[in-house]
């Protein structure tokens, strides 16, 4: 196997799962809330925060990864924020390109899970308050299982972006190699070098096997989730 | 153990305004639909906030708006079984049941499982999921869970409203074991006559968010103007004497003579009510001769209606319970009817079916 890919193209892939995983997982929990909040909640402003959920969906990811370099960039306000409170650097970083990477998977991650809270019977979440639940057991044992399928699928649909995402995370973080240069930069890299067609195509087809197998894996788990009740 | 309700609520431009108090046993809450009895029964359960009032189960105050009391309806201890079930789709039945166990402390909980499975006929099902049930099955389930949360009252709404015939015969039975059983307060919503008649002790008439009437069951159903003419009638209580399978008969036994009816599907010695409407009584005075009319009660006129047109209806005491009569003013004038006169009511056995 090492034969067939050198150790740069090694190091791509595994900086891309890893960058891609650390995406996708941080931003769940944020994206449930965020989808509970816009599913349920009547508050003022509800529309406007939608709209800004879904804004690195329809932004060019040049404009969604210059402005994570002004905010998140070292002299950022937020930025300098996360350095000196919790030591965390996103400039130039494998962290800058997980939170490039989750910003631009997370309105699809939000979209996919507020779909099925919002097809969730409400009378069922009523059901289990008269039977002596509270607020957040309503929710820990009916809501969250009966989405399942929809965290699911924005997992998978999160992940897949972050796999893809190429824009955002080179103006942000830049290209370094085994520091930020996931798949899709090594891709473009590749393609520049005179000698890269065939390392290029390699990585073409290791990302297609990739983003199939996250697919079908999704496509078994929901199926199994379905079989279990939760469709 | 009392249900004492006073409340207001305003919804759109329906408003409810309803004081009254449950006794024991089976409290019926009758009225037509839209007549606000969900909404009623969804601020007792803590589903809803009134504009306005109290709620008070026994000592415990669920809702108060002067004093901004409100329960949340975790911690009501109310149980509640919706018209549709409202089962947990992604949990077993035998989870289904055990949720609200669950979610009981150990020190509060009365009733085990196996009492309230072997109650409600389900214990073939607990492995099964929702989606695999008919509908008279998962309201039994629907039943056995709320009661597993050791509920201090059960609201039920429209129970069986969703079901046919044959799963309503089905499930009437365990009610009724519920309701002899334990010593529970049960809230009834329906709008069907035969099940009120069967199962409640005490009916609220709901008209338009208001209480219209409230009375045991035999008055509130003996009143013409309470439901109306077609349906008015007497609820009497008999014992089951004996069963004859081969003229497909059941006697009972009432203070004012035998009864014979289709027959029951009950022991002997069991109690059970019989809903006489007032278009099935024929009145005569003096022993009348052989007739084909099975069922003849001794019976003094109580008071003879005013009312408009060809017919009146006719108050009777039965061994002290209320009977009503329809019969035309022609026949009151003819038979010289008055009160305090002493009448055979006769019914006819066939009349008798379908409760």
């Amino acid at each position: 196997m090492n034969g067939f890919l050198s150790p740069e193209e090694w190091t791509a892939i595994g900086l891309s799962l890893k960058v891609s995983s650390v995406a996708t997982l941080v931003s769940l929990p944020v994206g449930i809330a965020m989808a509970m909040l816009l599913a349920r909640g009547r508050f003022f402003g509800r529309t406007l925060l939608d709209g800004l959920v879904h804004l690195p969906l329809v932004m060019p990811p040049v404009v969604t990864g210059y402005l994570l370099l002004l905010a998140f960039g070292r002299k950022g306000p937020l930025g300098a924020f996360f350095e000196h409170t919790f030591g965390l650097v996103f400039a130039f970083r494998w962290t800058g390109a997980a939170l490039a990477c989750g910003v631009m998977g997370f309105p699809l991650m939000v979209r996919a899970i507020r779909l099925s809270i919002e097809s969730i019977d409400h009378k069922l979440e009523q059901a289990a308050s008269t039977l002596g639940a509270g607020r957040a057991l309503v929710f820990l044992t009916v809501t969250l299982p009966l989405a399942l399928p929809g965290i699911l699928a924005g997992v998978v649909l999160s992940f897949a972006r972050a796999l893809g995402e190429f824009g955002a995370t080179i103006t942000f973080v830049s290209n370094i190699p085994g520091q930020t240069q996931t798949m899709p930069s090594a891709i473009y890299a590749l393609i520049q070098t005179p000698d890269g067609d065939a390392a290029a195509l390699r990585l073409t087809g290791i990302s297609i096997a990739i983003s199939l197998a996250a697919l079908v894996l999704s496509e078994f788990l929901a199926r199994r989730v379905t079989r279990g009740g939760a469709a | 153990m009392t249900l004492s309700i006073a409340i207001r609520q305003q919804l759109g431009p329906f408003s409810l305004d309803v004081a009254l108090e449950t006794g024991p046993g089976v409290t019926a809450l009758f009225g037509r639909s839209g007549s606000g009895k969900t909404s009623l029964v969804n601020l007792v359960a803590g589903l809803s906030r009134p504009d306005q009032g109290r709620i008070v189960l026994d000592e415990r105050t669920l809702v108060d708006t002067e004093r901004s009391i409100f329960v949340p309806a975790g911690k009501r201890r109310i149980g509640y079984v919706f018209q549709e079930g409202r089962l947990f789709p992604h949990l077993s039945v035998r989870s289904n049941l055990l949720y609200g166990r669950w979610l009981t402390p150990q020190a509060r909980r009365w009733g085990g499982l196996d009492e309230v499975v072997d109650l409600l006929g389900i214990g073939a099902l607990m492995a099964r999921m929702p989606r695999d049930l008919s509908g008279g099955e998962k309201q039994r389930v629907a039943i056995g869970r709320a009661l597993l949360s050791s509920p201090d009252c059960l609201l039920m709404d429209e129970p069986l409203a969703a079901l046919d015939r044959e799963r309503k015969a089905e499930i009437l039975p365990f009610i009724e074991r519920l309701r002899d059983a334990k010593r529970l307060p049960i809230v009834y919503v329906s709008h069907s006559v035969e099940e009120v008649a069967r199962l409640a002790d005490t009916v609220a008439l709901i008209e338009a968010g208001r209480v219209a009437a409230i009375g045991p069951v035999g008055e509130v159903f003996a009143r013409l103007d309470a439901i109306g003419e077609w349906e008015a009638g007497a609820v009497l209580e008999a014992t089951v004497l004996a069963q004859d399978p081969e003229a497909g008969v059941t006697r009972l036994d009432h203070p004012a003579g035998s009864l014979v009816v289709p027959s029951i599907d009950a022991p002997i010695g069991k109690r059970l009510r019989i809903r006489i409407r007032a278009r099935d009584v024929t009145l005569a005075v003096g022993e009348p001769g052989r007739l084909s009319v099975r069922n003849r009660l001794r019976a003094e006129i109580v008071s003879i209606g005013e009312g408009r047109g060809q017919n009146v209806g006719i108050r009777l005491s039965v061994g002290g319970e209320p009977m009503l009569a329809r019969v035309t003013r022609d026949a009151v004038r003819d038979l010289e009817l008055v009160p305090g006169l002493a009448v055979i009511a006769l019914v006819k056995a066939v009349a008798l079916d379908g409760i």
